[in-house]
């Protein structure tokens, strides 16, 4: 019994992990190849959890819809909602310099959040929206389930990890790279430096998207309390910045560690003794606080750091 | 009319003083160490604890106690810049904004780890408002936060301008290398700037806290209306920061006024979006501020 319990923690813990990469990946996108700071992950996010879970819930007079479409439409949804609400963003913010853009999209984590407690016709406010499907959730129940959402939500990494390959290899990519490493020298070779830079907020928005949908038919519901918006931007952050930026496998990778390291000392804080349970996740946060600064001093390049692909001369 | 006064533009002025103080703070930091600052709402946080703290053990009026929090304030600043900042210093300062914002989270932990994540009280009970010729009711705490956000003002005015190491400062932020050649110490302006954030941003924190309650969050909340008012006042000017302060605060509060019919202009809970809208407009056709600060 003890061994199965511990192997279903280990598949939320994959399954959770898994989102995160999806999330790690679009930063990828976003800061790694674009250079693009976003610190609103979290409110990009949420926006495709409401979108998916609108799209797929039976109808409902709590909120918008309860549309009751397939899943797979769900997600699509979360994704063309996310990338839309980047795309106005970016039509208004791209052209900020770096540290403008930073404080800009804090201000739009802010405001989406606003909208998602306040718009009750939408969300339903603080209370929230149940009964959010799960892929196929008529098919198999309990624990197995789980199981096979864990295929589900690795299928997606997958995906777009081959989609972001083919983004950083393309021609398309070398062009972000080279906006991104010195920008005065892509203008000056006629390439179009805001509209790339429009292109790829909404691409990393869109796949922030995806896993705010992932998330959202994982826990079945979904409220403003649900997540702690800055935490997640934080961790997301700081995966990428270990796993190393630029580089998509890197960031996989640093999803994964960073969400194992934070799994297991939640195993290990759920030991102490009852006063300081409560005080323990704050602990971590302060532990992974403390993380990102030995990373960014000493350990900036991540565990796999970028490498360019090699230039071919045919 | 009275009502404008009493329930808007004065609870506008004295949020507008909070945003105030703690945007000078950003916006010294942005001139001289030329990053934008996402710590600042939680050092903000940390000097609100400081005083708290001393409440409980010292029987005083919470502003009597203000040096406990500045203290507090002045040596988590120092600390993290010797320990944190500095290092990144030679880089391109995205990096320090990116650890700015690690040192805002390791700030809020520490918080809640010390002082519990709920709301706490500086001094509890009801407090009348003063009543003024019959008509204006100013609660005294707004009457306080708003006549020491002026003297601040006009004190950090003359040592900006006359005092050796004021103008230091602004020689920094103005022409970073023309200071450097003419034998300014660099690493001495930085700590002062330092030293002189902390100490508003402290002040601002417990003025904020004894308006509404302590709480760990208290201060990132505040932070994007004071990166609007810094960026309205103009990168690099604390006078400019100070009057972007009171706009922001009075432009939130008066646009849940019933300018046009009975409804409010803008439903109070998106009030905060105002910071954002203003400070995006003014990025996109007036970058350098109202006071001609610099651009990056």
């Amino acid at each position: 019994m003890e061994m199965t319990g511990l192997f279903f923690y280990l598949v939320s813990v994959l399954i959770a992990g898994g989102i995160y990469a999806v999330l790690c990946l679009a930063l990828n996108v976003q800061w790694g190849m674009g250079g693009l700071f976003n610190a609103g992950i979290a409110g990009f996010f949420a926006v495709g959890a409401y979108a998916s879970a609108i799209v797929t819930t039976a109808a409902s007079d709590k909120h918008l819809g309860g549309f009751g479409l397939p899943i797979p439409l769900g997600l699509v949804a979360a994704m063309i909602v996310a990338g839309a609400t980047g795309w106005i963003v970016a039509k208004i913010c791209v052209r900020l310099k770096s540290d403008y853009l930073a404080m800009a999209s804090v201000g739009i984590a802010e405001i989406l959040r606003l909208v998602i407690v306040n718009e009750s016709w939408l969300t339903n406010g603080s209370l929230g929206i149940s009964g959010v499907p799960r892929p196929f959730g008529d098919l198999v129940q309990g624990r197995s389930a789980d199981l096979v959402y864990l295929a589900v939500v690795w299928f997606c990494v997958l995906c777009v990890y081959i989609l972001c390959q083919r983004l950083y290899v393309s021609p398309w990519g070398r062009t972000l790279r080279a906006i991104r490493d010195n920008e005065d020298s892509a203008r000056a070779a006629g390439k179009d430096v805001d509209w790339f830079r429009v292109q790829t907020f909404v691409i990393g928005c869109a796949i922030m998207g995806l896993a705010g949908g992932l998330s959202a038919h994982y826990f079945k519901f979904l409220s403003p309390s649900a997540t702690e918006p800055l935490l997640v931007t934080f961790l997301v952050w700081v995966m990428l910045m270990a796993g190393g930026s630029g580089n998509n496998r890197g960031a996989i990778l640093g999803a994964l560690a960073i969400w194992f390291i934070w799994s297991a000392t939640e195993i290990l804080t759920s030991r102490l003794p009852p006063e300081w349970i409560t005080r323990s996740s704050y602990i971590r946060m302060l532990l992974v606080g403390l993380l990102l600064q030995f990373v960014l001093q000493k350990f900036r390049s991540g565990l796999m750091p970028e490498k360019s692909p090699k230039i071919r001369s045919d | 009319m009275i009502d404008f006064i009493n329930l808007y533009l004065v609870p506008g002025l004295a949020i507008g003083s909070v945003y105030a103080l703690g945007a000078v703070g950003i916006s010294m930091i942005f001139g001289i160490l030329r990053f934008a600052h996402f710590a600042h709402g939680d050092l903000m946080t940390i000097g609100g604890y400081g005083v708290l703290t001393a409440v409980w053990f010292i029987p005083a009026h919470p502003l009597l106690l203000l040096p406990f929090g500045i203290a507090l304030a002045i040596v988590s600043a120092l600390a993290v810049d010797r320990f944190f900042y500095k290092p990144l210093r030679q880089l391109p300062t995205i990096y320090t904004v990116i650890a700015s914002f690690g040192v805002a989270l390791i700030f809020r932990s520490l918080a809640q780890l010390f002082w519990s994540s709920g709301n706490q009280v500086f001094i509890s009970g009801v407090r009348m408002p003063v009543v003024l010729f019959d008509t204006f009711r100013i609660s005294e705490l707004h009457m306080q936060v708003i006549s020491l956000t002026v003297i601040i003002a006009v004190a950090l005015h003359y040592f900006l301008t006359r005092s050796k190491l004021g103008r230091a400062m602004r020689a920094v932020s103005d022409e970073p290398d023309l200071a450097a050649v003419a034998g300014l110490d660099t690493e001495r302006v930085v700590r002062w700037t330092w030293v002189i954030g902390a100490s508003l941003a402290a002040t601002a924190g417990v003025f904020a806290g004894m308006d509404t309650s302590m709480h760990p969050n208290l201060g990132w909340n505040l932070l994007l209306a004071m990166f609007a008012a810094a960026v309205l006042g103009g990168i690099g000017k604390p006078m400019g920061a100070i009057a972007g302060g009171f706009i922001i605060g009075i432009a939130e509060e008066t646009v849940t006024y019933t300018w046009l019919s009975d409804e409010a202009l803008i439903s109070p809970s998106y009030k905060s979006a105002v910071a954002f809208f203003i400070m995006v407009a003014l990025l996109l056709f007036r970058p350098q501020g109202l006071f001609k600060g610099r651009l990056l």
